[in-house]
């Protein structure tokens, strides 16, 4: 039933206020989550006043820069930083996104970071993932197939049938569409959530594999695939301008297809 | 604290196998209802006012009657269908979700032949 009283570990508390370094042009202040789970604080937010003119033009800079010079202690993933392997993903001013690619001068006001929302927290800006990974694994994100591949060359796919994987293969698994997802938060535990949906589809349409029918199999169900009430925030949130709505529209179209 | 790994706890019970129908209904009594609701709509308009007499001729009418009957029949499933999916979104305990659902589903039926009852009955004029 509904829980009224929110765990303890929700109610945040102000933090520590790092000052702007002396004589800074651009002053910019970030207020960012933190929660040490070996200590028995609650969370707080700290704040952290940046020089503009002496940093990167990307969230993701500010945040390297003040763990460089200012805090050591502030944790976040973070490996690419430019927008193609999916670890800094985080709530920036309200926003599911990657911070390596978002502007710090598309904020107005204080930069708000906290970590990706209704996920377990491991620490600061970490989200517990495992769920997330263990729901990408049950979609069984490869090619399947009972023909042997021709022996001296690939499996053929016309270039028709590779432009329907497009809008689908550039998904870096992030999360920022899942952790997005209300229906998710609600029902995380049974609903697989529109990156794995979208994975899902990335592999029923794609003309070489032959278990499109078992894939379909694994999907219908009233939690794994028809939480979906097409609340469209997955689309909204996604970094890299795909569509998983579109792409879950298109996982049910087949399921009436082959009724 | 459960030693089970998060593949078999995503695993579950498996795919139940079913959800497109539940899915497709909704779409269909939702279409349908487009043209039943304004058709409703406008007809209480035009019965604003009428006594018994006038509701009661009104309904005579087999065009009526029949708009009548669909509206009853695609209203009252799309309703439980909706509610369904509300209850299975926001309610977590399984017994309550199960009591909750199986209350609805009950209450479409009877107030759906209640209200069908009641269209027969003065369509036929009893």
């Amino acid at each position: 039933m509904a829980e009224f009283a929110l765990p303890a570990n929700s109610k945040i508390r102000k933090g520590k206020d790092h000052a702007a370094p002396d004589g800074a042009g651009r002053p910019k202040k970030f207020r960012i989550y933190r929660w040490d789970p070996d200590s028995d604080e609650t969370p707080r937010i700290d704040s952290f006043t940046v020089d503009l003119d002496d940093c990167g033009p990307m969230v993701l800079d500010a945040v390297i820069k003040i763990k460089n010079e200012v805090d050591s202690t502030l944790t976040f993933r973070r490996s690419c930083r430019e927008g193609v392997c999916g670890s800094c993903a985080m709530n920036v001013d309200g926003t599911n996104t990657l911070a390596c690619t978002r502007f710090i001068d598309d904020i107005r006001g204080d930069v708000k970071v906290y970590p990706l929302p209704h996920m377990k927290v491991v620490k600061d800006l970490v989200p517990d993932l495992t769920d997330a990974y263990a729901q990408y694994a049950a979609i069984e994100p490869w090619l399947k197939t009972e023909t042997p591949a021709p022996p001296d060359a690939e499996r053929l796919q016309s270039p028709a049938d590779r432009e329907k994987l497009d809008g689908l293969w550039e998904c870096i698994l992030c999360f920022c569409c899942t952790t997005s997802c209300p229906s998710y938060w609600w029902n995380g535990d049974r609903y697989l959530g529109p990156a794995a949906l979208l994975q899902a589809n990335r592999w029923i349409a794609d003309s070489r594999d032959e278990h499109t029918g078992e894939r379909l199999d694994a999907l219908e169900d009233p939690f794994r695939l028809y939480r979906c009430h097409t609340i469209m925030n997955c689309t909204k949130a996604c970094p890299k301008d795909l569509n998983p709505a579109r792409a879950i529209g298109a996982i049910k179209q087949r399921m009436v297809a082959r009724r | 604290m459960s030693l089970r790994t998060p593949l078999g706890r995503v695993r579950g019970l498996g795919s139940a196998k079913e959800g497109t129908a539940h899915w497709w209904a909704q779409r269909l009594t939702a279409i349908a209802l487009v043209p039943l609701v304004i058709w409703f709509a406008v007809s209480l308009i035009m019965l604003t006012g009428a006594d018994h007499e006038a509701v009661t001729a009104w309904l005579g009418d087999p065009a009526a009657a029949v708009f009548m009957l669909l509206l009853i029949l695609a209203g009252f499933h799309h309703a439980q269908l909706g509610m369904q999916v509300v209850i299975e979104d926001y309610v977590h305990a399984e017994w309550l979700k199960i009591a909750l659902v199986t209350a609805v589903k009950f209450a479409a039926v009877a107030l759906g032949i209640g209200a069908a009852f009641s269209v027969l009955k003065l369509a036929l004029g009893g």
